[in-house]
């Protein structure tokens, strides 16, 4: 492939562009089902839309004091970053070839980027609720970052591979006990690598009034919005292949219906825990992941050894 | 119709700016957006911080202090903005008019858009204050005060709304 395909492809689809249309409908399906649970009519399906381009009309505020270059530079970390790790992951759903050996270590590490990107913009933006909230980003990556590398060493273990194309011929992980135990904890740590309730005490709206965000207007702004409605349509899309990948086989259409089935489930899981469950503190947080969710992850990990 | 004016009537987030107000305003206005009137319909949503914010929701007398700190804030918000008058106090003052801590009502230190009288008003006068604005920014009548080339600040408020009880 040459390389005026890949920038295509990064640009258009399946990388920037569409994972942005697809986030920001994700985004609208997130605040429509909150409505309903709350028996609101709710916003109507462009709203995403209309809310990105009219921070892009607006001013960019530039504190005072802070790191400028880095305050500018930092959204656009993580929206690159989570748009070329859904590249990758489209482009082994679509054909199950075109991946690398060590595609599944690329996918780890640009997930670990949007968090980066926040932590830098809310360091950079000198305001004393930014620093709080960009600390709290840090522990709660600390948290989360164990238990999800060791729910996504079951997969691998079961299929022996750390390349994408194999996980996604390989037997579903969801049918083995290990795979169920990784799913539930890896569901726990999307719902943090997310920052939505019960684990959105980088921003905490109500306590740090946008926190790591607080001092962001305009374009930079629109660019972390962007990136947050992107992640939440693709981590559903990350678990869709690492424990159901097996499941995706058939004629065309059957493998889109199952595939969209799964991922509205596992956005649908989301949602509702986030409309369920109150904000928990940041210490109760780091317990949480460290304590219970490390155990079932470890647990998960052995079973996978011994076969399960 | 700019372009930037047409994005900013479809998606307004409102910002809170409650100047030592009897809570009553207050009230009314996170009535406005619980789900029986739900203002997220169209787009309206509350943020935290003055940063996010395409409406300032001025409620309450400003007294010297509050005044001061006022000003400082409405400077930090990102153009276009918005700035709407909730109730009463703002307008006028009211009972608090002959206070040793009144100073100047808020339309001297910052161009309002919109007032929206009452004591409280209810969230049906907000509802209508807000489409009104929405109409006037559309048709072009309402130009944002933060848009005014001149330095003066509007003699008359540029909407007026019936109010409530």
């Amino acid at each position: 492939m040459n390389g005026n395909m890949v920038i295509v492809e990064f640009l258009l689809f399946p990388g920037l562009l569409f994972t942005a249309i697809a986030g920001l409908l994700t985004a609208w399906v997130d605040r429509k089902v909150t409505a309903m649970v709350q028996m609101r009519v709710g916003p109507p399906l462009l709203q995403p839309f209309h809310d990105i381009r009219k921070l892009f009309v607006k001013e960019t505020c530039v504190p005072e004091g802070g790191a400028i270059g880095l305050f500018l530079l930092a959204p656009l970390l993580g929206l690159a970053a989570v748009a070329l790790a859904s590249m990758i992951l489209w482009r082994a759903l679509l054909d199950v070839e075109a991946t690398f050996v060590g595609d599944l270590i690329v996918l780890i590490y640009l997930f670990v980027m949007p968090a980066l990107g926040v932590m830098l913009g809310s360091f950079a933006s000198r305001n004393p609720l930014a620093s709080i909230g960009g600390s709290r980003e840090v522990k709660l990556m600390i948290a989360y970052e164990l238990p999800m590398v060791l729910a996504i060493l079951v997969p691998v273990i079961q299929a022996g591979s750390i390349r994408l194309g194999d996980l996604l011929t390989a037997q579903p992980p969801i049918l083995s006990v290990s795979g169920v135990l990784a799913l539930l904890v890896s569901i726990a740590c999307m719902q943090a690598k997310l920052t939505i309730v019960p684990f959105d005490m980088p921003e905490a709206e109500t306590e740090l009034s946008g926190g790591a965000l607080i001092e962001y207007s305009g374009p930079p702004l629109a660019m972390f919005k962007l990136t947050r409605a992107m992640m939440l349509f693709t981590l559903p899309i990350l678990l869709l292949v690492l424990f159901f990948g097996g499941l995706l086989t058939g004629p065309v259409w059957q493998r889109w219906v199952i595939g969209f089935l799964v991922w509205f489930v596992l956005v649908a899981i989301t949602i509702v825990l986030r409309n369920t469950t109150p904000r928990v503190r940041i210490d109760q947080a780091v317990r949480f992941f460290w304590g219970p969710v490390s155990v079932v992850a470890l647990v998960a990990v052995v079973l996978a050894w011994a076969g399960w | 119709m700019s372009n930037a004016i047409n994005a900013l009537t479809r998606s307004l987030n409102v910002f809170h700016l409650a100047g030592s107000a009897c809570n009553n305003c207050d009230i009314e206005i996170l009535d406005a957006l619980t789900p029986k009137y739900d203002l997220e319909r169209f787009g309206i949503t509350l943020v935290g911080s003055i940063r996010h914010a395409d409406v300032l929701l001025m409620s309450g007398i400003f007294n010297r202090k509050a005044a001061i700190r006022a000003q400082e804030l409405i400077a930090q918000a990102p153009k276009p903005y918005l700035v709407i008058a909730i109730g009463g106090c703002p307008a006028t003052g009211l009972m608090w008019r002959d206070s040793y801590n009144w100073e100047r009502p808020p339309g001297d230190f910052v161009k309002i858009d919109a007032f929206v009288p009452g004591c409280p008003p209810k969230p049906e006068a907000m509802i209508s204050a807000v489409v009104k604005v929405i109409e006037g920014l559309r048709s072009g009548e309402l130009v944002p005060g933060c848009l005014h080339t001149s330095d003066t600040v509007a003699g008359d408020p540029a909407l007026e709304t019936a109010g409530g009880s």
